[in-house]
């Protein structure tokens, strides 16, 4: 049969907008951009007349009107007179912590157990298994609020550390006291410290600005060091000892430093009622960090589990004929192949510890959903306003997390032909 | 070689001998296993004394379980001062965690409809399921709906029409276009729904009533909210989710951007937030003097929520599929839906499996989030319960009863799916 050249002459009829492929897109996209400006405009229309309605306007001016509530635990300096909009920055920073804190002891526990879930011991393995499934499979809620109520109903009253024959005594050497109220932990202090900078955000610790400082100097004259070693290494195959000069490297200005503020750690010590002194961390921060990391370590578990079952067993005979030691064939060869398989499904184990954080408002932890969305939406009656702000807040979290790995996962990529 | 010229031959093979005493039972599978080198030893060690501890721990507290009390002090008291659970606090309130405070003479009607649950799901459960089974399928949300809240049973089948309406349309301008037709559809069911089935339901009622008694959605609470929650959910998730993955690929600008944006804003905020919205934030949105029912709103919500994150699951099924698939769809003249239904989709879907049961499991753990605005899914029951004066300072009970129920519901997905994902294995690996 012979084509018909030239469809294009064809003319143009009307049913060709839906049955001509060349046409039929952009018909589609004109429909559904409609659809879209009518939606639009139908909830904007909607808004501006319930708003009316209710006698409200939209203006964000409610942030910079006095909180009049407290908020503890703060990162930053903050009172009942601040503002709405340090309110929410106060929660944000209460967010973060324990998403960052969440973040770290979960992918400790996920890289336990995922390892020895794999382990050649029967005992261990199986174990890891049951740790993994019933993690898992319960609703993270559940474990945060098990052990809040652990927390507060199983742990010893700050009074019954008192007198003689007391019913309940500090553990690690008298430094940590685990009450229902909460646990109390020894703090660093300094006798000679350097007192703190004012900054607009907040007062700035000037002694941890100091111990950060050795630390950064330490680590780069440890990498010069290391760039030595191998550069000695490649040029005569020996490999210098190091690890007794990386130590000194690190420990010597650091204990030097330490000394010169006169550090020492500020033990809590039961006082009247209630133990004074140290930090504490309060039964809603335990209860959402503990539940939040053994709920995701057992995720993580199984994302390292599968990372390192992926890659083939020809790696780990190869570098054994090599003549690599186990250890270092795991360190070497397996780790850094598994790691651009685990990467991607980790950030979003640490995408969902950030939201999660949330349900912190069933322990009652002063995150920013229960700052910005809680109390200053019931205080001041802006509930758009407020609850755009904290979506928006959480948009930018989750979008910032995954572009800072992303360029992580783009530079462990695998460089193919 | 002749054999006499040999002095000697052996005729007979030699027995074998036994493998060394060490090589082979138990004694060899204990030191493989559990006492391989010092670390491996000193893991079972510890392993085993974690398991003893938590045994000696636990085993009185089971042993002296109390079943019959009916309150925390009874248990106490029959208890002496022994360690023992106090189960009888699940006994006690057994109903609420399982229905809420859905009136008790009705519970035959959740219960029915939790076990034509497993008739609806005989598509998916069996391998060639007769066509009549797909028709109860596809009937089955409205007989749920009318057991589960009652009232007239005009009302879901006025709804069901409104199907009917769409197909009958699509039948009649299909000769039109195909496009032109479903949008017609889609049209004539959504003024179906918004315009007629009110009329026609009272309508109906007047002429011929059949009702159930009217159940609120305040009262409907404990597993079943969670399981009505989570299986809504499920079953409308995996469409839109489909919908949003082929947006997401789409070569048409403004849908890409638009599947695109929704996705990733719906995956950066917590569930929470979005269920706020729909408590708080909804009355802004629609015209003034909307109310509608608060499950039915959270319904929405969660299902757009766990649809972003079934979207990504299905767009990372899509990509795994070779070009050669598309191409040869195309090849074979199939226009773009056919293509999707017949050739990328089956494949697609198939890889996606285990994330797909995922993001089921995850949305069916996130039901208990509802219990933040207010309603009583059983994780807020049982602060109910330990609030009660009767009951106060209790709490493992409660929470290993919820957790486990919760488990078994999980669990049993994630196995199934291993299972489906053996049954449609078709490779020859």
């Amino acid at each position: 049969m012979a084509m018909k050249s030239g469809a294009s002459r064809e003319p143009f009829q009307l049913s060709m907008l839906f049955n001509d492929s060349r046409y039929r897109a952009r018909t589609i996209q004109v429909f559904a951009f409609i659809i879209l400006v009518l939606a639009a405009t139908w909830l904007l229309d909607n808004t501006i007349r319930n708003l009316a309605a209710l006698g409200k306007d939209f203006s964000f001016g409610f942030l910079w009107s006095t909180a009049g509530y407290d908020i503890s635990p703060r990162a930053i300096d903050y009172s009942s007179t601040s503002s709405h909009a340090r309110a929410a920055l106060v929660g944000l920073l209460n967010t973060l912590i324990v998403a960052a804190m969440a973040c770290v002891t979960a992918t400790i526990l996920g890289v336990f157990a995922g390892v020895l879930r794999l382990s050649n011991n029967w005992v261990v393995a199986r174990l890891m298994t049951v740790y993994v499934e019933s993690f898992r499979n319960v609703p993270a809620l559940l474990w945060i609020i098990v052990v809040a109520a652990v927390m507060s109903e199983a742990m010893p009253a700050p009074n019954a550390f008192r007198g003689e024959n007391p019913r309940a005594s500090m553990v690690l050497w008298d430094s940590v006291a685990v009450t229902n109220r909460g646990i109390y932990l020894p703090v660093p202090d300094f006798t000679r410290s350097l007192g703190q900078a004012e900054l607009a955000l907040g007062a700035l610790d000037l002694n941890d600005i100091a111990i950060l400082g050795v630390l950064s100097l330490s680590f780069l004259i440890h990498r010069g060091l290391v760039k030595h070693a191998q550069r000695v290494q490649s040029a005569t195959g020996r490999r210098p000892i190091t690890w007794w000069k990386s130590l000194c490297i690190f420990a010597l200005p650091m204990v030097a430093l330490l000394y010169a503020l006169g550090f020492h750690l500020d033990y809590p010590a039961l006082k009247g009622l209630n133990f004074t002194g140290g930090l504490q961390l309060r039964n809603s921060f335990i209860a959402l960090w503990i539940g939040l990391s053994v709920y995701t370590g057992a995720f993580i578990a199984e994302i390292v589990r599968s990372g390192i079952l992926a890659i083939s067993r020809g790696q780990t005979e190869a570098a054994l004929a090599l003549g690599l030691s186990p250890a270092r064939t795991m360190r070497l060869v397996i780790l850094p192949q598994a790691l651009r398989i685990i990467i991607p499904p980790l950030i979003s184990q640490y995408l969902n510890i950030t939201k999660n954080t949330s349900l912190g408002l069933a322990v009652g932890y002063m995150d920013l959903r229960s700052t910005l969305g809680g109390i200053t939406i019931n205080q001041t009656g802006r509930e758009l306003e407020g609850m755009l702000l904290m979506m928006l807040t959480y948009v930018a979290i989750s979008l910032s997390i995954s572009v800072v790995m992303n360029i992580y996962n783009d530079r462990v990529r695998l460089q193919e032909r | 070689m002749n054999m006499h010229n040999v002095s000697w031959v052996r005729q007979d093979m030699v027995s074998p001998s036994a493998r060394p005493d060490r090589q082979n039972g138990r004694l060899e599978w204990t030191r493989k296993n559990l006492f391989n080198g010092w670390v491996s030893t000193f893991l079972t060690l510890a392993s085993v004394a974690a398991i003893l501890w938590l045994a000696v721990a636990v085993a009185p507290w089971l042993g002296n379980s109390v079943w019959q009390a009916t309150s925390l002090a009874e248990c106490r008291q029959l208890l002496d001062g022994a360690p023992g659970a106090c189960w009888a606090v699940i006994r006690d309130r057994w109903p609420q965690l399982l229905f809420g405070f859905y009136p008790p003479h009705l519970y035959w009607r959740p219960v029915l409809a939790f076990a034509l649950l497993f008739a609806a799901f005989a598509p998916v459960l069996f391998r060639s399921p007769p066509a009549r089974a797909l028709w109860f399928s596809a009937v089955y949300p409205g007989i749920a709906y009318w057991l589960i809240w009652g009232g007239s049973l005009w009302f879901p089948t006025a709804v069901y029409l409104g199907f009917a309406v769409a197909v009958g349309l699509i039948s009649l301008s299909a000769r039109i276009s195909h496009g032109f037709a479903i949008s017609v559809a889609i049209l004539g069911a959504v003024l179906w729904w918004l315009y007629a089935v009110e009329p026609l339901t009272s309508t109906a009622n007047a002429l011929l009533p059949i009702t159930l008694d009217v159940v609120a959605s305040r009262d409907i609470g404990g597993f079943l909210l969670s399981i009505v929650i989570g299986v809504t959910g499920i079953a409308m998730s995996l469409p839109l989710g489909i919908l949003l993955a082929l947006g997401r690929r789409s070569s048409l600008p403004l849908i890409h951007l638009l599947s695109v944006v929704f996705i990733e804003f719906i995956r950066g905020v917590p569930l929470i937030t979005l269920l706020f919205t729909a408590s708080l934030l909804l009355n802004y949105f629609l015209p003034p003097g909307t109310n509608f029912d608060l499950i039915l709103r959270v319904v929405i919500m969660v299902t757009l929520f766990a649809s972003a994150y079934m979207a990504e699951v299905i767009r990372g099924g899509l990509a795994a599929l070779p070009r050669g698939q598309y191409e040869a769809a195309e090849a074979l003249g199939l226009d773009y839906w056919k293509a999707q239904r017949l050739v990328i989709l089956p494949q697609a879907l198939k890889i996606s499996i285990p994330g797909i049961v995922n993001s089921f499991i995850g949305l069916f753990k996130d039901t208990t989030l509802v219990m933040f605005i207010g309603l009583l899914d059983p994780i807020a029951l049982a602060a109910a319960i330990r609030a009660n004066t009767n009951w106060q300072g209790i709490y493992w009970e409660l929470f290993i009863f919820i957790g486990a129920v919760f488990f078994v519901f999980c669990f049993g997905m994630s196995r199934y799916s291993m299972y489906l994902e053996r049954r449609l294995k078709t490779d020859h690996r």
